[in-house]
């Protein structure tokens, strides 16, 4: 008898964190926000750390001197940090989360863009490395990402978030739609 | 421990709080670039829902954590241009890549190569920003630039009902959207 409720409280704890709710994942999300701005001060992000991390991997190819002479760089200096462990972090959050759920999956090329563009790694690994530049660029310029501005900036209120989210939405949605128009309408 | 925490502490904290994001990522879906790119085509809204979820809750305790003196503000400055040029750019990226940032980061940890590749191609990104910085600096940042300012100060509309309109606009949006798709 006391074996099958705690069978049943297993199952249900497995549930929980096995099968995805997005609201109770966005409210879990919501309330990482809480603890991360009152206990570390800095509110979720990604690319303000993976800059500082870049000019790290930069200094073997550009000279350690022009990083460290950078003006850029210069604000938030490469190194170990808070926020480049916070990298590290997500990468071994998101494999313990797959492995436990037993969703590690090799993908080099996604079943949509294979549908639109064709079996080819290259080709998908070139449009990607494009992407991310393009990415990483845009979310310097603008001072944050999906995280940083989507985000922590949008529930902060800050206009400048909420001008980044909707206008990089809008230029996703309509760029995505055209990209993909006909794959997949057959599913 | 009193908060927020500084010095060496913090790196362990940082390690805690990103493997709870990407946990949380990963559970949410958004490790799968197929969910990413039917949002941007509007087949499902699971990201939606994750993000505006996220913002409701995750802003309505901050604001009262910013009341009790729990925790500061980190507002990004609005200078206009650069803003929106940035996020043109990042959408397209996102519609080519088929992931964001942290959900690239995330999913090159369960196993998408492609996500990696994005991750190599955001570290070009970020040297090529930093090398065009002073020019940046010089002839794009101080057009538009209105300053680190919240939407209720320029308002003057208070932050509760910002994010009661948040709420609401949230629901009809997605309850839209999901009925398009049925």
């Amino acid at each position: 008898m006391s074996v099958s409720v705690e069978q049943a409280y297993v199952r249900a704890a497995v549930n929980l964190s096995g099968r995805a709710n997005p609201y109770v994942m966005g409210a879990a999300i919501g309330v990482l926000s809480w603890i991360v701005f009152a206990v570390a001060d800095d509110p979720l992000g990604i690319t303000t750390a993976l800059s500082a991390v870049a000019g790290f991997a930069a200094m073997p190819f550009v000279g350690a001197a022009a990083v460290w002479h950078n003006s850029y760089w210069a604000q938030d200096v490469p190194g170990l940090s808070y926020s480049s462990f916070f990298l590290a972090g997500v990468i071994g959050g998101a494999f313990a989360a797959a492995l436990f759920n037993r969703q590690i999956r090799v993908e080099a090329v996604p079943a949509t863009w294979s549908r639109r563009f064709g079996y080819s790694p290259i080709r998908r690994f070139a449009a990607a490395f494009a992407g991310g530049a393009f990415e990483m660029y845009g979310a310097r310029l603008a001072g944050g990402c999906a995280s940083g501005h989507g985000l922590s900036g949008t529930m902060q209120l800050a206009l400048s978030s909420w001008i980044f989210t909707i206008l990089m939405f809008a230029t996703a949605v309509l760029a995505g739609s055209y990209l993909f128009n006909d794959a997949g309408t057959r599913r | 421990m009193s908060v927020p925490v500084t010095g060496p502490l913090l790196l362990p904290l940082g390690i805690v709080f990103g493997f709870a994001f990407g946990w949380l990522l990963q559970r949410a879906r958004l490790t799968d670039t197929e969910v990413i790119v039917d949002q941007l085509r509007l087949r499902d809204s699971t990201l939606f829902k994750v993000m505006l979820t996220a913002i409701i809750v995750g802003g309505v305790g901050v604001f009262i954590l910013h009341h009790g003196g729990l925790a500061a503000y980190h507002i990004k400055p609005a200078n206009l241009l650069a803003v929106a040029l940035g996020a043109v750019l990042f959408g397209l990226g996102m519609a080519l890549f088929g992931y964001c940032p942290g959900t690239a980061l995330a999913a090159s940890g369960t196993g998408s190569l492609h996500a990696l590749a994005g991750v190599f191609g955001m570290f070009a990104g970020a040297v090529a920003f930093a090398f065009s910085f002073d020019w940046i600096k010089a002839n794009l940042l101080p057009i538009g630039a209105f300053g680190a300012v919240r939407l209720p100060e320029i308002t003057g509309i208070p932050d509760p009902v910002w994010f009661a309109v948040l709420l609401l606009l949230a629901l009809i949006g997605l309850a839209m959207l999901d009925r398009r798709r049925a």
